[in-house]
């Protein structure tokens, strides 16, 4: 199987990735719904950190803990926990996140019957000293939770090579984005959706292994195609877990060549410092990163790093893709569009729930849209 | 309403708080105070409800509370019309009730007072949630005044030593921002002193609500929802502490008359989230017709519920422990005990849950509480889905309905 396809297929079907993990090696596996989860950490304990997207399958059992007015996130994530989908992780971890997902650690840890469950609630506020020195500290009690929870040492040693293992991967993602940037015919954009959720839950050893192959065939290839007449299109937002809006968008006549979205550039962007304390270069790196809105970096990180990435990128058009009752999202949203609107930049607003709008009324959306880009 | 001297109903005036004019009159006089703000040279400040209010009192500047703005608008029923001013701007529906209305009013400087003022800085704490962040970044945006932070870590089982020193560390940077802002350094005397007002204010204040505890329970949760404002917005003031004084005093002369706020009180019950603005005396009548009373709540007394964390000899260091305690900073296991605390002590027969669409930190895991609850203390419980502020979540016909079952339950 060529590694595109390999890549893929663990996309397609993780949870089936994980069980076949679970049955084959001793690796624990400990999932996470958020890009402030200490991935390097984890791997260093030697333990798979497993990201989760919500639910494909129907809602039965989390309606009975969750209102109808939390995110598809938050109640698929918990609908898998509760109907054993998830049995082969060993436990989960929350970084805090965002009011839904700090009450969702509660109702995990209470109804999931998982042997393990970590909190590590780092800071909101990442502009101040003391917001650095507490989340170095946040970073070191995981560790030693971890330490205890999984019964192992990790050492400074093993964390060097972890932040170096994941930096390799953050380099390897960055190419490839930059690739199909520029030859976006080369890659689809579902594959880049594909690798992307990938990465989040495989082995970071054999992925970056996978990634780097990846890599050097695309390269091989690179340049023999001609540039296609598409519109440069920019998803901003949280999660995507739809690949079918690459394929919509492309057979409207987009192409989404970039994004500003946690599962995509947010979870590869910036690099963790490969000398010195190796937590605290982790702690640095979420400090200099592009924060997601439940995190505070200043009134206007956001608005000016998605003008950057527009003008860099040669974006026409940014569709922002929300979940519903994403609430943080919901707030930036008009000062985002503000921004757009000066540049120029025609945006189109999609919210999701679990499942995307009917096909017909998003073609014909997305089509609309498309036309009007320059 | 009613005149005393013809036909007025003698019972009903005898059940009337009669403290609710002079805290009118506070509330009337604050709200021009801050409204002249530009005349005195006073600095306004907005700040959210769970936030320290102290160091501003101490800093002679007005502290203004867009969450009690929002309860307003919602009191006077001005929500919908609000909330669909700022959704026009893009803010989607599902977002807090009260940073959409109140956004609304900053637009259009309508609502129930004009409008709130102006702020010269932001004080956003977000013990109570992470909304209020995003709400202050864009009050930020909007009115180009600076924002001060104070990020108050979670509890989901201990709060870590790390937490305690960030959160101390931020109080002396809270300090530093406002010496920079108001241009003077702190009276560290005066902040003594209103340190030492605060708690005696919050004192009175759960003496007040302690006082629902008593049968017949002289006030209900409906009244503290009105007479919370002041620990609000005048918490560590002289005003506060002697409103409260008066108000914890009437309540003891009701006890000592036996005066009940609901004529025949047979059921009592706990309240659980934020009131329902728009139907207050709709909800309390409700009740009421089926001899119910709501004896307390757990929004009311979470201002007073950090009591226990506060060093008066040490005000500031641990009011930022404290604060970062409150009921809704914390986990559903924490949550529960104080619910069992509060069941035990108000000798409730049911408890009744608003779901409110606004406050997810409030009200995801309410169904787990809810369960908790049933299953360990075997109460009888109520979840009403609404909205604090936005009539269009709330529907009477439903609500009514499963009020009526609920009370049947409880009358069986």
């Amino acid at each position: 199987m060529d590694t595109l396809e390999n890549l893929r297929a663990v996309a397609q079907d993780p949870y089936g990735y994980a069980r076949n993990i679970q049955a084959t090696e001793s690796k624990p596996i400990l999932g996470y719904f958020c890009s402030y989860t200490p991935e390097e950490i984890i791997t260093a304990a030697g333990a798979i950190p497993f990201r989760l997207f919500g639910t494909r399958e129907d809602i039965s059992r989390a309606d009975a803990h969750l209102q109808s007015y939390c995110c598809s996130l938050v109640r698929g994530g918990l609908e898998d926990a509760l109907t054993g989908r998830l049995n082969f992780l060993k436990g989960a971890v929350f970084p805090h996140t965002c009011d839904s997902i700090q009450r969702l650690s509660d109702i995990w840890r209470l109804n999931a019957g998982m042997a393990l469950h970590f909190d590590a609630v780092l800071p909101v506020k990442l502009t101040t000293e003391s917001a650095r020195n507490y989340m170095i500290a946040v970073l070191n009690d995981f560790r030693s939770e971890l330490e205890q929870g999984l019964g192992v040492t990790i050492s400074d040693e093993a964390l060097y090579k972890a932040n170096h293992t994941c930096n390799r991967i953050r380099e390897l993602l960055g190419h490839i984005y930059a690739f199909r940037s520029q030859n976006p015919s080369q890659l689809k954009g579902s594959d880049i959706y594909y690798i992307m959720k990938a990465a989040m839950v495989m082995d970071r050893e054999v992925l970056v292994e996978q990634l780097a192959h990846l890599w050097a065939d695309l390269r091989e290839k690179g340049g023999e195609a001609p540039p296609t007449d598409r519109k440069r299109v920019l998803l901003s937002g949280g999660i995507c877990t739809l690949p079918d809006i690459y394929t919509l968008i492309e057979d409207a006549g987009g192409e989404v060549v970039w994004d500003d979205l946690c599962t995509g550039t947010r979870y590869f962007e910036g690099e963790v410092r490969e000398t010195g304390d190796p937590v605290e270069a982790i702690a640095e790196r979420y400090l200099s990163r592009m924060v997601c809105p439940a995190k505070h970096k200043g009134m206007s990180v956001r608005g000016e790093h998605l003008s950057r990435l527009v003008r860099e990128q040669q974006i026409g058009g940014v569709i922002f893709l929300f979940l519903k009752f994403c609430e943080p999202h919901g707030f930036d949203y008009p000062y985002l569009k503000a921004c757009m609107d000066r540049a120029g930049v025609p945006t189109l607003l999609l919210e999701v729930e679990e499942q995307l709008p009917a096909e017909g009324q998003l073609r014909t959306r997305f089509e609309t849209f498309i036309d009007m880009l320059e | 309403m009613s005149d005393p001297g013809q036909g007025a109903d003698p019972e009903k005036e005898r059940r009337k708080i009669k403290s609710v004019q002079k805290m009118k009159e506070i509330m009337t006089n604050y709200y021009i105070e801050a409204k002249g703000a530009a005349d005195t040279g006073k600095k306004v400040a907005w700040i959210t409800s769970g936030g320290p209010v102290e160091p501003l009192i101490a800093m002679d500047v007005i502290p203004v509370y867009p969450e009690n703005h929002g309860a307003m608008i919602g009191a006077s029923k001005m929500g919908v019309e609000l909330c669909e001013k700022a959704e026009e701007m893009g803010y989607p529906r599902e977002l807090c009730s009260y940073a959409r209305s109140d956004i609304g009013c900053s637009i259009t400087g309508g609502g129930p007072i004009g409008g709130l003022p102006e702020p010269d800085f932001l004080i956003c704490c977000n013990n109570i949630c992470g909304t209020v962040m995003k709400w202050y970044e864009v009050a930020s945006r909007y009115y180009d005044v600076p924002l001060f932070i104070l990020d108050t870590p979670f509890t989901h089982r201990e709060f870590p030593p790390a937490a305690k020193q960030y959160v101390i560390d931020q109080i002396y940077e809270y300090i530093e921002f406002l010496e920079r802002q108001c241009g003077r350094k702190m009276d560290y005397d005066r902040m003594q002193e209103v340190g030492r007002l605060s708690v005696e204010g919050l004192r009175l204040w759960q003496a007040v609500l302690d006082s629902g505890a008593h049968k017949p329970a002289p006030m209900t949760a409906f009244d503290a929802f009105f007479h919370l404002a002041l620990i609000v917005t005048l918490r560590g003031t002289q005003e506060a502490v002697d409103y409260y004084r008066q108000l914890r005093d009437e309540m003891q002369e009701r006890i000592e008359q036996g005066i009940g706020m609901v004529p025949n009180e047979k059921y009592r019950l706990l309240w659980d989230n934020l009131p329902v603005w728009y139907r207050t005396k709709w909800l309390s009548e409700k009740f009421a017709a089926h001899d119910a009373c709501l004896v307390g709540d757990t929004y009311t007394s979470a201002w007073s519920g950090v009591l226990p964390y506060i060093d008066e000899n040490n005000f500031l260091e641990s009011m930022s422990v404290a604060y970062s305690q409150v009921y809704i900073n914390v986990s559903l296991d924490i949550m529960i005990d104080t619910l069992r605390r509060m069941i035990d002590k108000y000798d409730v027969d049911g408890l009744v849950m608003h779901s409110n669409r606004s406050c997810k930190p409030y009200s995801l895991g309410q169904y787990d509480l809810q369960r908790m609850v049933m299953e360990e203390l075997k109460i009888p419980t109520l979840v009403l889905e609404a909205d604090m502020v936005d009539e269009r979540s709330f529907s009477e016909s439903q609500i009514e309905t499963r009020i009526d079952a609920f009370m049947e339950i409880l009358k069986s």
